[in-house]
Protein backbone atom coordinates (compact mmCIF):
# COMPACT_ATOMS: atom_id res chain seq x y z
CA UNK A 1 0.00 0.00 0.00
CA UNK A 2 1.65 2.87 -0.91
CA UNK A 3 1.09 6.59 0.06
CA UNK A 4 -2.00 8.65 -1.59
CA UNK A 5 -0.69 10.91 -4.23
CA UNK A 6 0.86 14.07 -3.03
CA UNK A 7 -1.02 17.88 -3.54
CA UNK A 8 0.38 21.10 -3.02
CA UNK A 9 -1.21 23.36 -1.64
CA UNK A 10 -1.66 27.24 -2.25
CA UNK A 11 -3.72 30.00 0.28
CA UNK A 12 -5.07 33.13 -0.18
CA UNK A 13 -4.45 34.98 2.60
CA UNK A 14 -7.58 37.87 1.70
CA UNK A 15 -9.16 39.19 -0.93
CA UNK A 16 -6.97 41.71 -3.07
CA UNK A 17 -3.75 38.65 -2.38
CA UNK A 18 -2.55 36.13 -4.19
CA UNK A 19 -2.35 32.39 -3.68
CA UNK A 20 0.93 31.74 -2.05
CA UNK A 21 2.38 28.18 -1.41
CA UNK A 22 2.02 26.86 1.65
CA UNK A 23 3.09 23.22 1.89
CA UNK A 24 1.71 19.99 0.54
CA UNK A 25 -0.10 17.21 1.43
CA UNK A 26 -1.59 13.46 0.66
CA UNK A 27 -5.25 13.37 -0.47
CA UNK A 28 -6.85 10.18 -2.76
CA UNK A 29 -8.17 13.25 -5.24
CA UNK A 30 -8.76 16.38 -5.47
CA UNK A 31 -12.10 17.54 -3.09
CA UNK A 32 -10.24 14.83 -0.56
CA UNK A 33 -7.30 17.62 -0.74
CA UNK A 34 -9.23 20.41 -0.23
CA UNK A 35 -10.32 19.48 2.58
CA UNK A 36 -7.51 17.93 4.21
CA UNK A 37 -5.87 21.65 3.13
CA UNK A 38 -8.68 23.37 4.89
CA UNK A 39 -7.86 21.58 8.18
CA UNK A 40 -4.34 21.72 7.82
CA UNK A 41 -3.40 24.94 6.33
CA UNK A 42 -6.33 26.84 7.56
CA UNK A 43 -7.33 26.05 11.81
CA UNK A 44 -6.68 29.84 12.49
CA UNK A 45 -8.31 31.32 9.81
CA UNK A 46 -5.19 31.83 7.52
CA UNK A 47 -6.68 31.90 4.15
CA UNK A 48 -10.13 32.79 2.31
CA UNK A 49 -9.35 30.21 -1.03
CA UNK A 50 -7.18 27.05 -1.28
CA UNK A 51 -6.07 25.83 -4.52
CA UNK A 52 -4.46 22.36 -4.68
CA UNK A 53 -2.43 20.91 -7.35
CA UNK A 54 -1.28 17.65 -8.20
CA UNK A 55 2.27 18.00 -7.22
CA UNK A 56 3.30 16.20 -10.28
CA UNK A 57 1.39 18.53 -12.64
CA UNK A 58 4.31 21.25 -11.69
CA UNK A 59 6.82 21.76 -14.00
CA UNK A 60 10.03 23.57 -12.50
CA UNK A 61 12.67 25.38 -13.66
CA UNK A 62 16.35 23.98 -13.04
CA UNK A 63 18.14 26.04 -10.38
CA UNK A 64 21.46 25.40 -12.29
CA UNK A 65 20.11 27.12 -15.10
CA UNK A 66 19.96 29.98 -12.61
CA UNK A 67 22.67 31.78 -15.05
CA UNK A 68 21.24 30.72 -18.71
CA UNK A 69 17.63 30.53 -18.29
CA UNK A 70 17.12 34.26 -17.03
CA UNK A 71 20.47 36.30 -18.98
CA UNK A 72 18.10 37.17 -21.96
CA UNK A 73 17.23 40.41 -18.85
CA UNK A 74 20.44 40.59 -17.47
CA UNK A 75 21.77 43.12 -20.10
CA UNK A 76 18.01 44.90 -20.40
CA UNK A 77 18.94 47.85 -17.82
CA UNK A 78 16.76 49.73 -19.99
CA UNK A 79 13.82 48.39 -18.67
CA UNK A 80 14.05 50.05 -15.25
CA UNK A 81 12.91 53.97 -14.77
CA UNK A 82 16.55 54.96 -12.93
CA UNK A 83 18.36 54.31 -16.32
CA UNK A 84 16.71 57.39 -17.46
CA UNK A 85 18.76 60.51 -16.10
CA UNK A 86 15.99 63.13 -15.58
CA UNK A 87 17.03 67.01 -15.90
CA UNK A 88 16.91 68.93 -12.55
CA UNK A 89 13.60 70.47 -11.76
CA UNK A 90 11.59 67.66 -14.02
CA UNK A 91 9.20 66.49 -11.92
CA UNK A 92 6.01 64.06 -12.67
CA UNK A 93 7.88 62.07 -14.70
CA UNK B 1 33.43 37.48 -24.84
CA UNK B 2 35.37 34.22 -23.31
CA UNK B 3 37.04 31.71 -25.50
CA UNK B 4 36.92 29.02 -22.75
CA UNK B 5 34.60 26.37 -23.35
CA UNK B 6 32.22 26.56 -21.05
CA UNK B 7 33.12 23.64 -18.07
CA UNK B 8 30.10 21.09 -17.39
CA UNK B 9 28.54 21.54 -14.29
CA UNK B 10 30.35 18.73 -12.28
CA UNK B 11 29.84 18.08 -8.59
CA UNK B 12 32.60 20.30 -7.69
CA UNK B 13 30.86 23.59 -9.25
CA UNK B 14 28.07 22.66 -7.56
CA UNK B 15 29.62 22.09 -3.88
CA UNK B 16 30.67 25.11 -4.79
CA UNK B 17 27.83 26.87 -5.32
CA UNK B 18 26.55 25.54 -2.19
CA UNK B 19 29.26 25.92 0.10
CA UNK B 20 28.91 29.39 -1.47
CA UNK B 21 25.24 30.06 -0.62
CA UNK B 22 25.55 28.80 2.73
CA UNK B 23 28.41 31.03 3.48
CA UNK B 24 26.10 33.86 1.88
CA UNK B 25 23.44 32.38 4.61
CA UNK B 26 21.24 31.85 1.62
CA UNK B 27 18.62 29.19 1.72
CA UNK B 28 18.93 26.03 -0.07
CA UNK B 29 15.78 24.90 -1.80
CA UNK B 30 14.34 21.28 -2.57
CA UNK B 31 16.08 21.47 -6.31
CA UNK B 32 19.36 22.86 -5.16
CA UNK B 33 22.21 20.52 -5.41
CA UNK B 34 23.41 19.63 -1.73
CA UNK B 35 25.94 17.10 -0.22
CA UNK B 36 24.35 13.63 0.76
CA UNK B 37 25.46 14.25 4.13
CA UNK B 38 23.00 17.47 3.94
CA UNK B 39 20.29 15.59 2.95
CA UNK B 40 20.90 12.95 5.40
CA UNK B 41 20.93 15.13 8.62
CA UNK B 42 18.20 16.92 7.47
CA UNK B 43 15.71 13.91 6.81
CA UNK B 44 16.87 12.55 9.75
CA UNK B 45 15.92 15.58 12.11
CA UNK B 46 13.22 16.89 10.18
CA UNK B 47 11.62 12.73 10.53
CA UNK B 48 12.81 12.60 14.07
CA UNK B 49 11.20 16.22 14.60
CA UNK B 50 7.86 14.72 13.16
CA UNK B 51 7.74 11.84 14.49
CA UNK B 52 8.02 13.83 18.29
CA UNK B 53 4.83 15.63 17.09
CA UNK B 54 2.80 13.08 15.87
CA UNK B 55 3.94 10.89 19.14
CA UNK B 56 3.53 14.15 21.40
CA UNK B 57 -0.13 13.35 20.56
CA UNK B 58 -0.43 10.89 23.21
CA UNK B 59 0.38 12.49 26.12
CA UNK B 60 -1.63 14.60 26.20
CA UNK B 61 -4.66 13.17 24.62
CA UNK B 62 -4.70 11.17 27.51
CA UNK B 63 -6.45 13.90 29.62
CA UNK B 64 -8.93 14.64 26.44
CA UNK B 65 -12.01 13.03 28.40
CA UNK B 66 -10.94 13.61 31.54
CA UNK B 67 -10.30 17.81 31.42
CA UNK B 68 -11.83 19.32 34.56
CA UNK B 69 -13.99 21.75 32.36
CA UNK B 70 -15.14 21.98 28.96
CA UNK B 71 -12.91 25.13 28.01
CA UNK B 72 -9.82 23.34 29.15
CA UNK B 73 -11.20 20.46 27.03
CA UNK B 74 -11.94 22.58 23.97
CA UNK B 75 -8.22 23.95 24.28
CA UNK B 76 -6.56 20.43 24.82
CA UNK B 77 -8.24 19.22 21.88
CA UNK B 78 -7.31 21.98 19.64
CA UNK B 79 -3.47 21.56 21.11
CA UNK B 80 -3.45 18.00 20.09
CA UNK B 81 -5.12 18.60 16.59
CA UNK B 82 -2.25 20.80 16.41
CA UNK B 83 0.40 18.89 17.35
CA UNK B 84 -0.72 16.75 14.42
CA UNK B 85 -0.70 19.76 11.97
CA UNK B 86 3.10 19.96 13.23
CA UNK B 87 3.68 16.69 12.34
CA UNK B 88 2.34 17.34 9.31
CA UNK B 89 4.13 20.43 7.97
CA UNK B 90 7.33 18.34 9.11
CA UNK B 91 6.44 15.15 6.90
CA UNK B 92 5.91 17.18 4.12
CA UNK B 93 9.31 19.25 4.42
CA UNK B 94 10.95 16.13 5.03
CA UNK B 95 9.23 14.86 1.98
CA UNK B 96 11.02 17.79 -0.35
CA UNK B 97 14.21 15.78 0.23
CA UNK B 98 12.89 12.55 -1.69
CA UNK B 99 11.90 10.76 0.89
CA UNK B 100 8.38 9.07 1.06
CA UNK B 101 6.01 9.65 3.77
CA UNK B 102 5.30 5.77 4.05
CA UNK B 103 9.10 4.86 4.24
CA UNK B 104 9.31 7.49 6.76
CA UNK B 105 6.62 5.81 8.84
CA UNK B 106 7.65 2.45 8.33
CA UNK B 107 10.93 3.75 9.99
CA UNK B 108 9.37 5.36 13.07
CA UNK B 109 7.14 2.00 13.48
CA UNK B 110 10.43 -0.21 13.39
CA UNK B 111 12.10 1.67 15.51
CA UNK B 112 14.54 3.31 13.50
CA UNK B 113 14.08 6.51 13.64
CA UNK B 114 13.75 8.46 17.14
CA UNK B 115 11.62 10.82 18.33
CA UNK B 116 12.28 13.01 21.36
CA UNK B 117 12.73 10.94 24.51
CA UNK B 118 10.38 13.79 26.45
CA UNK B 119 7.46 11.73 25.39
CA UNK B 120 8.28 8.21 26.75
CA UNK B 121 7.33 10.02 30.30
CA UNK B 122 3.52 9.50 31.45
CA UNK B 123 1.06 12.22 32.26
CA UNK B 124 -0.15 10.77 35.64
CA UNK B 125 -2.33 14.08 36.68
CA UNK B 126 -4.17 16.97 34.99
CA UNK B 127 -1.58 19.29 36.17
CA UNK B 128 0.89 17.06 33.87
CA UNK B 129 -1.52 18.90 30.61
CA UNK B 130 -0.29 22.62 32.31
CA UNK B 131 3.10 21.29 32.62
CA UNK B 132 3.82 20.06 29.13
CA UNK B 133 2.57 22.92 27.77
CA UNK B 134 4.59 25.26 30.13
CA UNK B 135 8.33 23.06 30.48
CA UNK B 136 7.99 21.07 27.45
CA UNK B 137 6.68 23.57 24.92
CA UNK B 138 8.57 26.20 25.92
CA UNK B 139 11.30 24.37 25.52
CA UNK B 140 10.33 22.85 22.48
CA UNK B 141 10.05 27.07 21.42
CA UNK B 142 13.39 27.63 22.70
CA UNK B 143 15.03 25.24 20.40
CA UNK B 144 12.55 25.77 17.02
CA UNK B 145 12.27 29.57 17.16
CA UNK B 146 16.18 29.92 15.72
CA UNK B 147 15.01 26.85 13.74
CA UNK B 148 13.19 29.54 11.41
CA UNK B 149 16.59 30.72 10.18
CA UNK B 150 17.40 27.28 9.37
CA UNK B 151 19.07 26.72 5.81
CA UNK B 152 16.94 24.21 4.07
CA UNK B 153 13.97 26.60 3.01
CA UNK B 154 11.09 24.23 3.32
CA UNK B 155 11.87 23.50 6.87
CA UNK B 156 12.70 26.66 8.24
CA UNK B 157 9.16 27.77 6.72
CA UNK B 158 7.52 24.89 8.10
CA UNK B 159 9.13 26.09 11.73
CA UNK B 160 7.56 29.47 11.27
CA UNK B 161 4.03 28.19 10.83
CA UNK B 162 5.05 25.90 13.85
CA UNK B 163 6.26 28.17 16.21
CA UNK B 164 3.38 30.95 15.72
CA UNK B 165 0.74 27.90 16.74
CA UNK B 166 3.28 26.98 19.38
CA UNK B 167 2.82 30.14 21.47
CA UNK B 168 -0.79 29.51 22.05
CA UNK B 169 0.37 25.62 23.73
CA UNK B 170 2.77 27.50 26.51
CA UNK B 171 0.47 30.02 27.56
CA UNK B 172 -2.63 27.64 27.88
CA UNK B 173 -0.06 25.18 29.99
CA UNK B 174 1.28 28.65 31.82
CA UNK B 175 -2.52 29.65 32.36
CA UNK B 176 -3.70 26.25 33.67
CA UNK B 177 -0.55 25.91 35.96
CA UNK B 178 -1.19 29.48 37.46
CA UNK B 179 -5.13 28.45 38.33
CA UNK B 180 -3.92 25.63 40.37
CA UNK B 181 -1.50 26.99 41.82
CA UNK B 182 -3.75 29.12 43.27
CA UNK B 183 -6.31 26.20 43.82
CA UNK B 184 -6.92 24.28 46.73
CA UNK B 185 -4.14 22.60 48.73
CA UNK B 186 -4.17 19.58 46.51
CA UNK B 187 -4.47 21.07 43.41
CA UNK B 188 -1.30 23.14 44.11
CA UNK B 189 0.24 19.76 45.24
CA UNK B 190 -0.38 18.27 42.38
CA UNK B 191 0.96 21.33 40.23
CA UNK B 192 4.23 21.47 42.25
CA UNK B 193 4.30 17.67 41.70
CA UNK B 194 4.09 18.06 38.19
CA UNK B 195 6.24 20.58 37.89
CA UNK B 196 8.77 18.28 39.59
CA UNK B 197 8.29 15.41 37.47
CA UNK B 198 8.60 17.45 34.23
CA UNK B 199 11.63 19.86 34.68
CA UNK B 200 14.34 17.71 34.36
CA UNK B 201 13.19 16.05 31.13
CA UNK B 202 12.73 19.16 29.66
CA UNK B 203 16.48 19.99 30.26
CA UNK B 204 16.84 16.84 28.39
CA UNK B 205 15.41 18.01 25.48
CA UNK B 206 18.04 19.91 24.13
CA UNK B 207 20.02 17.05 23.97
CA UNK B 208 23.55 15.87 25.28
CA UNK B 209 26.27 18.85 26.88
CA UNK B 210 27.56 20.46 23.86
CA UNK B 211 31.26 17.81 24.47
CA UNK B 212 29.16 14.51 23.67
CA UNK B 213 26.95 16.01 20.95
CA UNK B 214 27.61 14.02 17.79
CA UNK B 215 25.93 15.98 15.07
CA UNK B 216 26.05 19.70 16.63
CA UNK B 217 29.34 20.79 14.89
CA UNK B 218 28.45 19.75 11.53
CA UNK B 219 24.78 20.86 12.28
CA UNK B 220 26.42 24.28 12.76
CA UNK B 221 28.54 24.68 9.67
CA UNK B 222 25.63 24.03 7.42
CA UNK B 223 23.66 26.54 8.99
CA UNK B 224 21.16 24.04 10.37
CA UNK B 225 21.35 24.51 14.28
CA UNK B 226 22.18 28.14 15.45
CA UNK B 227 22.99 27.87 18.43
CA UNK B 228 24.43 24.52 20.50
CA UNK B 229 22.44 22.56 23.04
CA UNK B 230 24.22 23.97 25.87
CA UNK B 231 23.43 27.68 24.53
CA UNK B 232 19.67 26.74 24.60
CA UNK B 233 19.22 25.36 27.61
CA UNK B 234 20.79 27.94 29.71
CA UNK B 235 18.49 30.20 27.35
CA UNK B 236 15.47 27.66 28.47
CA UNK B 237 16.76 27.79 32.31
CA UNK B 238 16.87 31.72 32.20
CA UNK B 239 13.55 32.22 31.17
CA UNK B 240 11.73 29.75 33.45
CA UNK B 241 13.29 30.93 36.91
CA UNK B 242 11.30 33.79 36.65
CA UNK B 243 8.07 32.00 35.16
CA UNK B 244 8.24 29.61 38.01
CA UNK B 245 8.77 32.60 40.78
CA UNK B 246 5.00 34.00 38.69
CA UNK B 247 3.44 30.89 39.58
CA UNK B 248 4.71 30.64 43.22
CA UNK B 249 5.72 27.11 42.36
CA UNK B 250 9.70 25.44 42.71
CA UNK B 251 11.88 24.14 40.09
CA UNK B 252 13.43 21.16 42.05
CA UNK B 253 16.62 21.80 40.85
CA UNK B 254 18.75 23.43 44.59
CA UNK B 255 21.60 24.74 42.11
CA UNK B 256 19.49 27.17 40.63
CA UNK B 257 20.89 30.26 41.42
CA UNK B 258 21.23 34.34 39.53
CA UNK B 259 25.53 34.37 38.53
CA UNK B 260 26.02 37.84 38.15
CA UNK B 261 29.61 37.48 36.65
CA UNK B 262 28.20 35.36 33.89
CA UNK B 263 24.70 36.87 33.51
CA UNK B 264 22.58 33.78 33.49
CA UNK B 265 21.52 31.07 36.34
CA UNK B 266 23.14 28.55 37.29
CA UNK B 267 21.60 25.16 37.21
CA UNK B 268 21.89 21.68 38.14
CA UNK B 269 23.47 18.82 35.62
CA UNK B 270 20.57 16.52 34.57
CA UNK B 271 20.96 12.77 34.51
CA UNK B 272 22.19 11.69 31.46
CA UNK B 273 22.28 8.44 32.81
CA UNK B 274 18.45 8.44 32.54
CA UNK B 275 18.55 9.96 29.49
CA UNK B 276 20.49 7.39 27.64
CA UNK B 277 18.51 5.04 29.01
CA UNK B 278 15.44 6.66 27.64
CA UNK B 279 16.89 7.01 24.55
CA UNK B 280 17.68 3.16 23.77
CA UNK B 281 14.10 2.46 24.74
CA UNK B 282 14.39 1.73 28.46
CA UNK B 283 11.76 5.16 29.58
CA UNK B 284 8.31 4.53 30.98
CA UNK B 285 6.74 4.37 28.20
CA UNK B 286 8.82 3.60 25.37
CA UNK B 287 6.73 0.30 24.17
CA UNK B 288 3.32 1.89 24.55
CA UNK B 289 4.03 4.63 22.83
CA UNK B 290 5.52 2.91 19.88
CA UNK B 291 2.61 0.14 20.05
CA UNK B 292 -0.09 2.50 20.17
CA UNK B 293 1.44 4.35 17.06
CA UNK B 294 1.35 0.67 15.24
CA UNK B 295 -2.19 0.04 15.90
CA UNK B 296 -3.65 3.14 15.17
CA UNK B 297 -1.80 3.19 11.69
CA UNK B 298 -3.01 -0.38 11.38
CA UNK B 299 -6.48 0.77 12.66
CA UNK B 300 -6.62 3.54 10.10
CA UNK B 301 -5.51 1.25 6.73
CA UNK B 302 -9.19 0.25 6.08
CA UNK B 303 -10.09 4.69 5.59
CA UNK B 304 -6.72 4.91 3.25
CA UNK B 305 -7.81 2.16 1.40
CA UNK B 306 -11.46 3.22 0.99
CA UNK B 307 -10.76 6.94 0.30
CA UNK B 308 -8.92 5.49 -2.68
CA UNK B 309 -11.22 2.91 -3.92
CA UNK B 310 -13.72 6.16 -3.78
CA UNK B 311 -11.24 7.97 -5.82
CA UNK B 312 -10.91 5.67 -8.08
CA UNK B 313 -14.60 4.88 -8.45
CA UNK B 314 -15.31 8.63 -9.24
CA UNK B 315 -12.76 8.84 -11.84
CA UNK B 316 -13.71 6.21 -13.36
CA UNK B 317 -17.31 7.21 -13.43
CA UNK B 318 -15.98 11.10 -14.80
CA UNK B 319 -14.26 9.73 -17.03
CA UNK B 320 -16.94 7.44 -18.30
CA UNK B 321 -19.34 10.53 -18.71
CA UNK B 322 -17.52 12.18 -20.97
CA UNK B 323 -17.17 9.25 -23.33
CA UNK B 324 -20.84 9.57 -23.64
Amino acid sequence: MTDWPLWEVFVRARRGLSHVHVGSLHAADAEHALRNARDLYTRRQEGVSVWVVPAERITASAPEDRGSFYDPAEDKVYRHPTFYPVPDGVEHL
Amino acid sequence: MTTEAPAAPGAHDAQRRFDGMIAADERIEPRDWMPDGYRRTLIRQIAQHAHSEIIGMQPEGNWITRAPSLKRKAVLIAKVQDEAGHGLYLYSAAETLGVSREELLDLLHEGRQRYSSIFNYPTLTWADVGAIGWLVDGAAITNQVPLCRCSYGPYARAMVRICKEESFHQRQGFDSLYVLARGTGAQRRMAQDAVDRWYWPSLMMFGPPDAESAHSEQSMAWNIKRFTNDELRQRFVDIIVPQAEALGLTLPDPDIAWNAERGHYDFGTPDWDEFKQVLKGGGPCNRQRLEHRRRAHADGAWVREAARAHAAKRAARDTAGEAA
